[in-house]
């Protein structure tokens, strides 16, 4: 059924437009097309700004120290780790806090991404409802916040560095290609999870249950030479050791990582970033009826 | 060239399904997966042209929501295709995207990106959408402080600050007072004098009357009766006596 033009003669003339107007197909059965989302996310370029600027002063809206708490969280956690470590359980090592510390912040971005991307998506389905924006654009946004987090978190590790007596080497000027291919391991992970959780409320559950077992099969807290030489390759499938070697090589071991750790964890973040996309854009489309 | 097109589509949703995980695998496993699913929109085509000005009218819960929100891309079609051209301004639900802890002025701003308008087309237009909404000193203030008819009133502004090609309205013209409906109906008429189009969803036959030529009487996904929107709201209103 077509609706007929209006009355004949009551058009008015269109407007003469410099441009030809953009066309939106929204097709049944369609998936997220890469080219259309970039093109919608450059157009909602200033909502990734707001809700990044939203993302890292809401967390701290609440506390009178604000930002600070980014610069305090690591320290208290030092303080913690290099009692419970240098003290109790006594690895043979130089400066263990800068040992763990360099691991666990790469760590705790991937964590964090993954986590509040899902928290997010749900927050906000309420609102993808009523207003089109690029469905992508949540776990885009916790990503390059976390990586402000990350950022602003190598301040006091920096300190502690200094105040331990160890210099902070040149080696450091790896680490925004670090902090590049580890988060781009953690959007592809938050893509594919936070999509899962429209669907289904427990892979919120799963990860939390998930997440600490992952954390201590990667060697942020031991030294992965402590491991019985039977278990090493097991140890090695997680794609999380190469990653938290990005931080650690330059950060304590003073040197740029090897070519092969590069390549495998960049092996890995591309892996995992197709992989997230492909199933982002299978159940995105649909939804609206889960939200 | 049409500003909307709608291409037989289909919208169904499913009825009950398990929210767990573990639950569907154990499911799919055993084979018991059930598709039942409810057709909010069955087979619905339509065009708008520019200048186009259609009202939407019909129960509640008969899909025109679900129709103002395919055309807006929110939902995608089950089968069918839609299409729209241009700028769309949706207002489908009065205060979504606002937070009631940013003042007027952070929620304009926040609006205003949440509909892919740049920051700087933002601020060209702030004080126009400031006096558009009449919200005056309380720019300032958190938004939890405003009454709906200034959330309202606000977010009608926002979206239609800028000319859009497709103006998508759901029920939002009965929030405000009668003063602000007037402006609101004056600045819709003057979208579509100058070749944008206008969809309208309401349950005020009057608004309807006044600001659409074109009318659309839709039950339980289907296209009723469409045409000249004093056709459609007579057998809409003939078909309701009836029934009483």
């Amino acid at each position: 059924m077509t609706l007929e033009q209006h009355a004949a003669g009551t058009a008015p003339p269109a407007i003469p437009r410099a441009t030809p107007l953009r066309e939106r197909w929204n097709r049944a059965g369609k998936r997220l097309h890469l080219r259309s989302e970039w093109r919608d996310l450059l157009e909602h370029r200033d909502l990734i700004r707001s809700l990044v600027h939203r993302d890292l002063t809401v967390r701290y809206k609440r506390s009178p120290l604000g930002v600070l708490w980014t610069l305090i969280h690591p320290l208290i956690l030092m303080v913690i780790f290099t009692i419970i470590f240098s003290t109790i359980f006594r690895f043979e090592m130089r400066s263990f806090s800068i040992y763990f510390l360099s691991a666990f912040l790469a760590w705790n971005y991937f964590d964090q991404t993954v986590v509040q991307s899902m928290a997010s998506l749900e927050w906000n389905g309420a609102m993808m409802k009523r207003i089109r924006v690029p469905q992508t654009v949540f776990a885009i946004s916790t990503a390059i916040a976390g990586m402000i987090n990350l950022g602003l978190s190598l301040i006091p590790l920096f300190i502690i560095m200094l105040v331990t007596g160890s210099n902070v080497p040149w080696t450091i000027v790896f680490l925004p290609v670090a902090a590049m291919i580890v988060g781009a391991f953690a959007l592809g992970t938050a893509f594919a999870l936070s999509a899962l959780a429209v669907f289904f409320v427990d892979v919120r559950e799963m990860y939390r249950a998930i997440s600490p077992a992952l954390m201590y099969l990667t060697p942020i807290i031991y030294p992965l030479e402590i491991l019985p030489p039977q278990f090493l390759w097991m140890i090695k499938l997680n794609p999380l050791v190469y990653l938290v070697q990005l931080f650690r090589a330059p950060v304590y071991y003073q040197i740029i990582p090897t070519g092969l750790t590069i390549l495998v964890a960049s092996l890995c973040a591309a892996g995992a970033l197709v992989i997230g996309w492909i199933v982002f854009r299978h159940l995105a489309p649909r939804f609206h009826s889960h939200l | 060239m049409n500003l909307l097109e709608f291409h037989a589509v289909t919208v169904r949703y499913p009825l009950q399904r398990t929210r767990s995980l573990k639950e569907w695998m154990i499911q799919h496993a055993k084979g018991q997966i059930v598709r039942e699913e409810v057709t909010v929109l069955d087979n619905v085509s339509l065009t708008l042209g520019p200048g186009d000005s259609l009202g939407l009218i019909g129960p509640n819960g008969a899909g025109k929501s679900t129709l103002l929100r395919v055309a807006a891309g929110i939902i995608t079609p089950t089968e069918g295709a839609a299409l729209n051209r241009g700028m769309v301004a949706p207002i489908i639900e009065l205060g979504t995207g606002f937070d009631g802890d940013l003042s007027g002025r952070e929620n304009i701003f926040f609006n205003g990106a949440l509909l892919g308008r740049s920051r700087r087309l933002m601020e060209e237009k702030i004080d126009e959408i400031i006096d558009f909404a009449g919200i005056g000193e309380f720019i300032e203030s958190p938004l939890r402080t405003y009454s709906t008819g200034m959330v309202a009133r606000l977010a009608f502004s926002v979206a239609t600050a800028v000319e859009a090609d497709l103006i998508l309205l759901d029920e939002v013209l009965s929030v405000g007072d009668a003063a602000f409906q007037e402006k609101c109906e004056e600045r819709i008429k003057s979208f579509y004098r100058r070749g944008s189009s206008v969809v309208l969803v309401s349950h005020n036959m009057d608004s309807i009357e006044e600001l659409c030529r074109q009318s659309i009487w839709v039950q339980r996904g289907q296209i009723v009766t469409s045409g000249p929107t004093a056709d459609v709201i007579a057998a809409y209103k003939e078909s309701l006596h009836s029934v009483a």
